[in-house]
């Protein structure tokens, strides 16, 4: 067994939580401790996400890093972990982010040493579930994240964090339950949990819609697909902004991932039967709530209300199964990762100067803050997918494969991008435009060395895979092509099966 | 020898008990801190002792000892050691330390060990009835307090309902099968060409005398007020060792002598635990009493584990068994967070009393709300790999209604769960409790500790209580 990297990256988090309770002091040593611990270990993660990246074999089909151990041998559950191109870009996103959710919330002065910690152990969580090669494992961490999270909510959110709190745990748990479900029938079936034989092993198709739907309560609500969104513009709204970050970039990617991991490879006919359902519901968000952003009078809810229309872009290019759709739909994830991270960031630089984010008391920030509005008008360009911008190479790759699918979907997809850039112009004219109103109006200063250094890499980040998105494709391809290869030829083998007398 | 060997735990057990009832009678002071940690050493012995006890039965099948009874034991053991270790402070608190306290628990422990051993429904009553009568007792241990008195005259008059039909089930299954003996029962019952309507009712009775000490619904109604008016330090033992001890009797005698039956059962079974489920989930809804709230919890994971049975399988008693050993230490974690619960030496019990606990004692906080959260049954806590396992015997043995309702019901539940940590951890206040004894810290610590770490090491439990299930089915089949 090789260096045990992904187990590392996974468990420093944890033991970075630990050692904030481990070191003494009154309340501001121990806030100046934790801060600094969860930065270092959180930094120290992410160098070992460069050093994955680095090290990950493009043309290997195979997955990489993998480790084993022990677990409930009784059971046929084991300790697995590895990553292929699909996961590979989540672990690593992860890794990004949570430096930067630590960076964003350095200003926090409430038990500080609590809210570093759950930073941590949510890093744990997401790093952990995109690399769990075991459905157990996978689906503990998938529901650990809401502990997490839920503690960060619920302490350290708006007015209405109790509810939003509540809400969002409820919700998010009845959908997983059902996953637990269909978890254990798969189990049952297969004998085992581990992902790579439960991709092999067939599941007949009565059973496979209803595992399908069960998938679908889980991951769709995680992904907020509508109509399970509802829970999602309360815990947006209400998160404080780093929990925002890590809600919107990191945590609705999970179902995304889902999908793909689960949905498709395990469950290929009911995945094929529920496509049209998925196009509907994908197309629904884009469009439905596009519109409900336009109505959107703070400035967070209706980034967040951007988000989910994103999302929907990303489930239609999922459910295309075709390279490019499903290319164009991780890459897409990945894309929308960095820029809502970013553009929550944004929010979150106007919040620690001013105090509203509703829209008619911003305005004219672009002459008091010139860095700040390039970095709000990149990243709103990038959401709204301007070529030369990450945004620009996912959303063209869902519509070449939705195109190749339907013409409708594709169509109406390409509406809903077309009402994306009308609200996020209308936010852009809003806040940096129109003639100065409430804190514009006073001196304010431009952003600082902190809030560059959280935008700037983002920055880059979102330029070069807009030149070179080449960069993400070749370490995805081959994973995507044995998914779409798999999932055609499980699908053909069905055919057959059933031509068969 | 192997008759003695077997028959020692029980022996030493209740002259343990003697020796320090005459020495509480007799002492000129008050003994009681002194007792109760005699006692703790007795219930380490037994244990030992348990262990030493060779397989096999002894007095013609009236007493059995395999893997399983010992496993049951020892939850039993460890929960009433829990549950005396919980007791010091508190009873002392509210001016209850008598040194009965730990005699009795000692007696009813003897119960217990003869009823998860019973080899014949004879001893099965008999078991039970120690086991009750020292019950009975203690829920009027604060007898000062009225509640406690209501609350004990309540649990005495339907505890003798349901020994009362317990026993008239025994007598109707006696009828019916000629024997009370279990290997003879099974007997009988499989050579029976066609269902007799008798021994059908006289199995349903047993069943619904021992549900009613499990608490399980419908017949869960004296559960709340009895944990609520019972003193925290006797409601702690009650949601612990008794209800293993019952619990693993049920499967005992329901894949023992009634497996034969096991078609007429099963549905009822399913009721009962789909019931459970649901009541406990929906009662905890309006509860403000924390007391009250945990026992409307424990009437649902009473039915989660009543899946493990309802399942009637090897993998079903697993995860029962599994279930039961999980629940006992969340649920003694909970009781010492229950019990530390007091101001200027007054108990309190309302959840809304804990608002502000994260900012004044940030570790019970942490640890109430780990606990809770196991209960909930949120991975990687310890709580969510005993529902884990009871949903993966239901859904092979194809009771998948029933694990749907479970799925729902544990959504519900989530709900009340996190009420108490939002409490703790979003409401203000300053709850101001007194100091907790060291006892006390010790089992909230060593539970939540536990909880937390069982995910980095679960299959030492399970492989020990494979062996016990697979006891359970070797010693059935005759």
């Amino acid at each position: 067994m090789n260096f045990p990297l992904l187990s590392l990256m996974i468990w420093l988090p944890l033991v970075g939580a630990g050692l904030m309770f481990v070191t003494q002091g009154n309340e501001i040593v121990a806030a100046r401790n934790a801060r600094w611990i969860a930065l270092w270990t959180s930094l120290i993660v992410m160098i070992l996400a460069i050093v994955m990246l680095l090290g990950f074999n493009p043309a290997a089909h195979d997955f990489q890093f993998t480790e084993t151990a022990h677990w409930i041998p009784q059971f046929h559950v084991a300790y697995r972990l590895g990553v292929d191109g699909i996961s590979l870009f989540f672990v690593a996103l992860s890794a990004l982010l949570t430096p930067i959710a630590v960076l964003a919330s350095w200003r926090e002065t409430r038990r500080v040493r609590d809210y570093m910690a759950a930073f941590l152990l949510l890093e744990t969580m997401t790093i952990g579930m995109f690399c769990s090669l075991d459905f157990l494992m996978f689906y503990m961490f998938f529901e650990g994240v809401l502990i997490p999270m839920y503690v960060i909510i619920g302490v350290w959110g708006g007015e209405r964090r109790v509810y939003a709190a509540i809400k969002f745990f409820v919700y998010t748990l009845a959908g997983s339950l059902l996953m637990l479900l269909a978890l254990v029938w798969m189990w049952h079936n297969a004998g085992t949990t581990n992902m790579i034989v439960l991709m092999h092993t067939p599941i007949p198709p009565h059973i496979q819609d209803w595992l399908f739907l069960a998938f679908l309560a889980s991951f769709g609500v995680k992904a907020a697909v509508w109509p399970l969104h509802t829970w999602l513009p309360d815990a947006y709204g209400e998160a404080p902004l780093p929990g925002t970050i890590m809600l919107a970039a990191v945590l609705s990617k999970m179902g995304a991932y889902g999908f793909l991991r689960f949905s498709l490879p395990m469950l290929p006919q009911a995945s094929a039967y529920f496509a049209p359902l998925m196009f509907v519901l994908g197309i629904m968000a884009v469009i439905y709530i596009s519109f409900a952003a336009l109505a959107q009078t703070d400035m967070k809810r209706m980034i967040a209300y951007s988000s989910v229309a994103h999302m929907g872009l990303i489930v239609v290019g999922i459910f295309t199964f075709t390279v490019e759709g499903i290319e164009g739909a991780l890459f897409q994830m990945v894309s929308h990762g960095l820029v809502i991270a970013a553009l929550f960031l944004c929010v979150g630089v106007l919040l620690a100067r001013g105090h509203s984010l509703r829209l008619d008391q911003l305005g004219g920030l672009a002459a008091r803050m010139p860095v700040y509005a390039a970095f709000l008008m990149l990243f709103v360009m990038a959401n709204v997918g301007l070529p030369g911008t990450s945004g620009f190479v996912g959303e063209i790759l869902v519509m070449i494969g939705a195109i190749q699918v339907n013409f409708w979907v594709a169509l109406l997809t390409g509406t809903g991008m077309i009402l994306s850039v009308a609200y996020m112009l209308v936010l852009t004219r809003r806040v940096l435009f129109d003639h100065a109103r409430g804190i514009a109006s006073a001196l304010i200063d431009d952003i600082s060395g902190r809030e560059w250094a959280m935008l700037a890499p983002l920055a880059i980040l979102v330029i070069v895979l807009g030149f070179i998105p080449n960069g993400l494709t070749f370490a995805f391809n081959n994973a995507v092509k044995d998914l779409v290869h798999a999932h055609m030829s499980a699908l053909g083998q069905a055919h057959l099966a059933m031509a068969k007398p | 020898m192997a008759m003695l060997y077997t028959t020692l735990p029980v022996l030493f057990l209740a002259i343990a008990g003697m020796v320090m009832l005459m020495f509480g009678v007799f002492a000129r002071r008050d003994h009681t801190f002194a007792i109760t940690a005699a006692s703790i050493v007795a219930l380490a012995i037994t244990a030992r002792l348990i262990f030493a006890a060779p397989d096999g039965q002894v007095f013609h099948a009236m007493l059995v000892t395999n893997d399983f009874t010992r496993f049951a034991d020892i939850l039993v053991l460890v929960g009433a050691a829990g549950a005396l270790s919980l007791s010091v402070g508190f009873n002392e608190r509210t001016g209850i330390t008598r040194f009965e306290y730990p005699v009795l628990i000692l007696f009813s422990v003897i119960g217990m060990v003869v009823l998860v051993s019973a080899g014949d429904l004879l001893t099965l009553y008999i078991g039970f009835e120690i086991q009750s009568l020292a019950l009975y007792v203690l829920a009027t241990f604060a007898r000062n307090n009225v509640r406690s008195s209501e609350a004990g005259l309540k649990y005495f008059v339907l505890g003798a309902l349901s020994s009362g039909v317990l026993l008239y089930g025994i007598s109707l299954v006696y009828g019916f099968a000629g024997t009370t003996s279990f290997v003879d029962i099974a007997h009988a019952l499989a050579r029976h060409s066609m269902v007799s309507i008798g021994s059908t009712i006289g199995i349903v009775f047993v069943m619904v005398g021992l549900a009613f000490k499990i608490s399980a619904a419908p017949f869960h109604m004296w559960t709340p007020d009895v944990y609520e008016g019972s003193p925290s330090s006797v409601t702690a033992f009650f949601a612990t060792a008794p209800k293993v001890a019952t619990f693993a009797l049920l499967l005992r005698v329901m894949l023992g002598p009634f497996a034969p039956m096991l078609a007429q059962w099963q549905d009822l079974v399913q009721i009962v635990a789909a019931a459970s489920m649901v009541i406990g989930a929906l009662g905890a809804i309006g509860q403000s009493n924390i007391k009250r709230l945990m026992a409307y919890s424990s009437i649902g994971h009473m039915g989660y584990a009543l899946m493990g049975l309802a399942a009637g399988t090897v993998t079903g008693v697993r995860g029962a068994l599994i279930y039961l050993a999980i629940y006992l230490v969340m649920s003694l974690g909970t009781f010492g967070c229950i019990i530390a619960m007091s101001r200027k030496g007054k108990p309190v019990e309302r959840i809304d009393d804990l608002a502000g606990m994260a900012s004044e004692d940030g570790r019970y906080a942490l640890a109430l709300a780990v606990l809770m959260l196991a209960m909930a049954g949120i991975p990687p806590l310890s709580g969510f790999f005993g529902k884990l396992y009871v949903f993966l015997a239901a859904i092979r043995s194809g009771l998948d209604v029933l694990a749907v309702i479970g799925v729902a019901t544990s959504a519900i539940a989530a709900f009340y769960y996190l009420r108490v940590i939002k409490v703790m951890y979003f409401d203000t206040g300053t709850p101001g409790f007194d100091r907790r004894t060291a006892g006390i810290n010790l089992v909230i610590g060593v539970s939540a500790a536990v909880t937390v770490l069982f995910v980095f090491y679960p299959s030492p439990l399970s492989t020990v209580s494979s062996y016990a299930a697979h006891a359970l089915f070797q010693s059935a089949k005759f």
